[in-house]
């Protein structure tokens, strides 16, 4: 795992500090289990969390405490220091992702890249918000011959085509509007947000999701000290706990920054584009001017803001 | 080694670089990302780009060509015209011996200028320098060129509404055997039947 | 003071029995302390304890809710000729099927709770200090509703026994407009549950408007079974007068129910197999199982079978009347529904999952014994609430200051 493609350019994500000498990945995960097994969290965050409103209602100052508390937590446990912030949307921004099917080659960078920006559990369970299926050029997109353990020597495979799912940032929603606490809910700049302190673990949104974009904690998650990403937002990347829901989030606390998400840069092939659809010279913008777009599953009517398309 | 160089190239020396394509690359593309900025004033339609990242150098707006350690310039060895009929050469045998990009009704002096060999020619004889190389490249792949100075074909990073750095063609694609490279896949998923508890969390 | 003599008292009915009774207690307070043991390894290491992944999010514990919450509204079958058509046979036994309801919602809560990832966040979906999703969750609607029908039946159930116990008979004026609006609740409560899937465009095994109707025919052969053998235990070991017309008549109205079940099953049946859309895999996963993926096809033929054989068992009145047959067909009707309303119902609405892949999902070890452990409890539930009621109905227990028996007196008819 170490095609990261790093740029002469720009970093891809900020140099890790800490000189942590390396422990067994195991060692670490029957630590953290039994640990934190027993009760979600420490005793005196305990309590704030059983104090704590719905993130909408919280005023200014609760939240920056909230912040500064879950700063100094990850810091103690990831032995390195890790920034939490609240990235807002930015004004006139509606989020607009595009996916080349005539160029990805079902390399998976995307899938990995993602994961290690994102603080993902690597095992038990592995979450990957990013899934690659492999189609057949003779059926098109046709789930039933579709699979995501592809495996070959080398990719692409003859007469297949490659078509990664996540989530689809829809305008309409189907998780948003079951989910029974109001813990997750549309962005203005068209992002669909989880406050994964506040969910209940019901996996309504996962039933609802038609493009298997929900992922459940269904156990601690493993996240290696020296592979966590300190540099996190609180409804983006943070670390997540057991038994909530957790999503693509189109980087939002990169693109909510003005950079490209992860798997936008790693893409080797330049499959991935990325932009604010209100801009009209956007790339985004000149995918669906100059492209032939489709959205996946349009029947159900969710208005994805992930369209694809064929450049060629 | 990079994913992105499948032939196995490294990059040409930085300051080298800097100081060609600071030199040669058009202000239009330079310009692509803060005019778009500066377009959105009118309609208020995008916001102002963010700020560059400290990490950022300046004046680098795209990826420096690919060459072999040391093989540039070509006029260290290169002083003078060569016989411009098409033949085998004595050199060059890794590139020969892989030439697939419309042999046999191209070769060498095809794009590289004969008398200038630190340089590109177009077809009407124009000489274009290895960092501009996209301008030669779009001249029969003219769609994938429109594409490619809108974002639209290949590879960007950086903001996306700000400082970004492009791919020059030859950055993905090898301009004497182009087609992309097929890759090792990374590791397919671990199927549902497969995620568990560990035993020891299940009987600690 | 007098209510507090009435719990006193209420122990020591629950407590006093033979040695069957007994056992049967020891084997609930066994189940649960399996149930105890199995959710206690859950809370620990997470709901990977369980065989649910992402690809099947919701299996066994979602699959008994929706079969207990169908349990629970089958209490109607007894209200409605009790309390609308006022029919004396089925009137006097009207709480028995509100104590079933009771104890099925409690399982249904459970379950819920069980099925959670963060059941300490369950102050989340309270209007304080939480935020539930009015009025676009339905999960949020089915929290509401079904915390009020049993708040309902409760009422209902605690009032007739308790005046019961004083020898008074219960008021009219709160139990009857109660009583008839358990019956458009039950109903309630049962659709909200089918529009909690059928709203899911993501499923279109589920997105069927032909799902509420049938959760409720299939709720009202689920419960009413539970009840008909519960009456014949309770005529045995009590001396409780139950009227054989009265179980006869609540199997009549089960194989109506039966019916019309199985006819909106051929409905369905129809619709996917003769319109042969992409949506036909998940019927066709059930019934016929995909390539080598067919590990719930016997169950699904297994549940049609006796499905069909206690319907007609019920429908013909020589075999209602006959009591083996009557029985056989309670058992066959109950686990024909348990398993269409669990396997049936749940597991192919997710496979396919929405990608296409196929997990097959089992039950893990973890799941069963907390499975077991809630239908402990919910067996302790209604083996104290009938306790404590069917002494009061036959007014053995009594309040040390209330009037005597009248022969033929019930609890149930204001004298």
């Amino acid at each position: 795992m170490t095609h990261r493609g790093r740029l002469p350019v720009i970093q891809d994500s900020p140099a890790v500090e800490g000189g942590l000498s390396r422990r067994r990945f195991l060692q670490a995960a029957a630590g953290s289990a039994a640990l934190l097994g027993l009760s979600a969290c420490k005793s005196s965050d305990v309590l704030e969390e059983l104090r704590r409103r719905n993130l909408k209602e919280l005023s200014k100052e609760q939240l920056q405490e909230m912040l500064a508390r879950l700063e100094k937590r990850w810091t103690d446990e990831y032995g390195k220091k890790v920034t939490v912030t609240a990235k807002p949307p930015i004004p006139g921004v509606d989020f607009g992702y595009g996916l080349d099917l005539s160029r990805c080659i079902g390399c998976r960078r995307c899938v990995y890249a993602c994961v290690k920006e994102n603080n993902q559990s690597r095992k038990n369970p592995q979450i990957q918000w990013i899934r690659v299926l492999q189609m057949e050029k003779d059926h098109g997109v046709d789930l039933a011959h579709a699979t995501p353990y592809y495996d070959p020597e080398k990719v692409p495979e003859a007469g297949h085509f490659y078509m990664p799912v996540q989530c689809q940032q829809c305008r309409h929603p189907p998780c948003t509007k079951v989910c029974p606490v109001k813990a997750t809910w549309k962005e203005p700049d068209g992002i669909v947000v989880i406050d994964y302190d506040w969910c209940i673990g019901c996996r309504c949104c996962t039933a609802a999701c038609p493009y298997g974009a929900r992922k459940f904690n269904w156990a601690e998650p493993k996240l290696p000290k020296e592979e966590m990403n300190p540099v996190t937002d609180y409804l983006g990347n943070r670390p997540r706990p057991k038994g909530v829901v957790e999503k693509c989030t189109f980087c939002l606390q990169r693109s909510r920054a003005g950079r490209y998400p992860a798997c936008v840069e790693i893409c080797p092939v330049g499959a991935r584009k990325f932009g604010n659809l209100l801009d009209p010279k956007s790339e985004i913008r000149e995918v669906m001017d100059r492209k032939r777009v489709f959205v996946f599953k349009e029947d159900l009517a969710t208005e994805p803001q992930f369209y694809y398309f064929y450049a060629t | 080694m990079s994913v992105r160089f499948p032939r196995g190239r490294s990059c040409f020396p930085l300051a080298a670089a800097v100081a060609v394509a600071a030199a040669t690359l058009p202000a239009t593309l330079a310009g692509a990302a803060p005019a778009a900025a500066a377009a959105g004033a009118e309609k208020a339609v995008a916001p102002a780009p963010a700020a560059r990242p400290a990490d950022l150098p300046p004046g680098i707006q795209a990826e420096p060509p690919p060459f072999t350690e040391g093989i540039f310039p070509c006029s260290q060895c290169h002083d003078r015209a060569a016989d411009p009929k098409p033949r085998q050469l004595a050199f060059h045998d890794e590139i020969q011996g892989d030439f697939h990009h419309g042999a046999p009704t191209r070769w060498c002096l095809d794009c590289h200028d004969n008398a200038k060999r630190d340089f590109l020619h177009l077809t009407n004889g124009d000489l274009v320098p290895f960092t501009e190389s996209y301008r030669l490249c779009g001249q029969c792949h003219g769609d994938k060129y429109r594409d490619w100075r809108v974002g639209v074909h290949g590879k960007r990073t950086g903001m996306w509404d700000g400082q970004k750095t492009y791919f020059l063609c030859v950055n993905c694609h090898n301009p004497h055997n182009p087609r992309f490279k097929a890759l090792k896949p990374e590791p397919p998923p671990v199927p549902p039947s497969k995620q568990a508890a560990s035993s020891q969390e299940m009987h600690p | 003071m007098g209510f507090l003599q009435f719990l006193k008292g209420a122990v020591k009915q629950v407590t006093a029995g033979g040695k069957a009774y007994k056992a049967w207690i020891a084997l609930l307070l066994a189940m649960i302390g399996i149930g105890l043991v199995g959710y206690s390894k859950q809370w620990q290491v997470g709901l990977i304890a369980t065989n649910m992944r992402d690809q099947v999010t919701w299996a066994f514990y979602v699959g008994n809710f929706t079969f207990l919450v169908g349990v629970a509204a089958a209490a109607v079958l007894l209200v409605v000729p009790g309390y609308v058509y006022q029919w004396k046979p089925i009137k006097e036994v009207v709480v028995l099927g509100e104590l079933l309801a009771i104890s099925a919602l409690s399982m249904c809560l459970l379950f819920i709770l069980v099925d959670m990832g963060r059941p300490d966040r369950l102050t989340h979906i309270l209007p304080w200090p939480g935020s539930p999703n009015w009025p676009s969750s339905l999960l949020s609607w089915d929290a509401l509703v079904l915390n009020l029908y049993l708040i309902v039946n409760l009422s209902v159930v605690v009032h007739i026994l308790y005046r019961g116990y004083r020898g008074r008979a219960y008021a009219k004026w709160f139990v009857v407009p109660v009583v008839v609006f358990s019956i458009p609740m039950a109903v309630g409560i049962h659709t909200v549950t089918a529009f909690l899937y059928n709203g899911m465009a993501a499923r279109p095994y589920w997105n069927a408007s032909i799902l509420a109707p049938r959760f409720l025919a299939s709720a009202f052969c689920s419960g009413p079974a539970v009840m008909i053998i519960l009456f014949q235990i309770l005529r045995k070991t009590t001396g409780l007068e139950i009227k054989d017309e009265a179980i006869r008549k609540v199997a009549e109205l089960m194989a109506y129910a039966m019916f019309f079940n199985l006819f909106l099953l051929g409905a369905e049946m129809f619709k996917e197999y003769y319109s042969r859309t992409e949506h036909l895999v998940y019927t066709q996963y059930f019934w016929q199982g995909i390539g080598d993926k067919k590990a719930l096809v016997p169950y699904a033929w297994f549940a049609l079978f006796a499905s069909v054989v206690a319907f007609l068992l019920f429908l013909i009145p020589g075999t209602r009347k006959n009591w083996v047959t009557l029985n056989v067909g309670a058992v066959l009707i109950f686990a024909g529904v348990y398993i269409e309303k669990g396997m049936g119902l749940v597991i192919p609405g997710m496979t396919p999952d929405t990608l296409g892949e196929i997990y097959e999902y089992r039950p893990s070890v973890n799941e069963w014994m907390v499975a077991v452990g809630i239908f402990g409890v919910g067996g302790l539930v209604l083996t104290t609430l009938v306790n404590i009621a069917v002494p009061i109905m036959q007014g053995t227990f009594r309040a040390p200051d209330a009037p005597p028996p009248v022969a033929g007196e019930t609890a149930f008819a204001p004298h």
